[in-house]
């Protein structure tokens, strides 16, 4: 009889159920963390630090974000072109904004994602081209960091 | 012997592990390599119609804005802070002589709420001090770490400068 008992718990594999317990723990942790929502980040861009920038409650109305890298090209959606060379490109969003009902390029918000070292004028040529091309309101994005200075 | 054999392994219906155990670890190895740490970020609201609201019928209940000039170096970095006329040493006294301004008041028509600031920089300076000094006119960290209070939300830009 026991020598019987015996053999069944040879036969038996190692028992797999606390393994399968922490990696089904593991999967569900990876998940809730995981955030495929920054598609619009860039790895290039450092952006700068302020312990100010919270993150904002609700999601702003019609983001369009634009990145400025440190040696002064922008990005917009997956094309990089010179500062200069950005106006043909907001008046195409502005006239896609316009063709669709309930939104307008004055209720579209401007992401600017510029790099810490970024020059100012560079930021403020940006701006300038989308207010010429019928955008008012931008949004000046900044790491949350508490810094000591 | 066939028959009994038969038998005996229906009987015996254990679940396969192995298939599940791979796909299980599979999915682990994918999302371990997705995933990664993003620091939070934040927006600082800047709204900036094309007319400049100077050129317009100016506000009764409008202040003058605020004028926070800022100097680079040849290099980018930040060589001087002026408020006004007052030159300042750096982001902690703008942000005591800001305080100092709008007092405690808040709330409609207070002086926080209609206040604005005006940034005028230099071309070639860098943009972290731009936001450096947003954060300072913008609100504070209260002493317990954790709310903010916040000072002055109208923020804009002056004319560019040109590149020198």
């Amino acid at each position: 009889m026991r020598l019987r008992e015996r053999k069944s718990l040879d036969a038996a594999e190692g028992d797999m159920t606390p393994m399968i317990d922490m990696t089904f723990q593991l999967i569900a942790f990876f998940m809730v963390l995981i955030n495929f929502t920054d598609a619009d980040q860039n790895a290039r861009i450092r952006l700068p630090s302020s312990e100010l920038a919270k993150p904002a409650d609700s999601p702003l109305e019609t983001p369009i974000t634009l990145q400025l890298t440190s040696k002064g090209t922008v990005l917009i959606a997956a094309e990089e072109v010179p500062v200069e060379g950005l106006k043909p490109l907001l008046l195409r969003e502005r006239q896609i904004l316009d063709a669709i009902p309930g939104k307008s390029a004055g209720k579209a918000t401007i992401v600017i994602r510029a790099d810490r070292e970024a020059k100012t004028g560079l930021v403020q040529k940006v701006i300038k081209a989308c207010q010429e091309s019928g955008f008012e309101r931008f949004a000046l994005r900044a790491k949350q960091q508490v810094r000591d200075t | 012997m066939k028959v009994r054999n038969a038998g005996k392994h229906d009987d015996k219906v254990e679940i396969m592990m192995t298939p599940m155990i791979d796909i299980v670890f599979q999915l682990l190895i994918f999302f371990i390599m997705t995933f990664k740490i993003i620091a939070p970020e934040g927006d600082f609201n800047i709204k900036m119609p094309l007319a400049a609201p100077s050129e317009g019928l100016p506000d009764d209940n409008q202040l003058p804005p605020m004028k926070v000039r800022l100097r680079a170096t040849d290099s980018g970095r930040l060589a001087s802070i002026q408020l006004g006329q007052r030159t300042l040493p750096d982001f902690k006294s703008l942000q005591m002589q800001v305080r100092d301004i709008v007092g405690d008041d808040r709330g409609p028509g207070s002086v926080a709420a209609s206040t604005e600031v005006e940034l005028d920089c230099d071309y070639k300076l860098r943009f972290e001090s731009v936001i450096d000094a947003i954060t300072a006119v913008s609100g504070y960290v209260a002493g317990d770490g954790q709310n903010i209070v916040k000072l002055i939300e109208k923020i804009k830009f002056s004319a560019p400068r040109p590149e020198a």
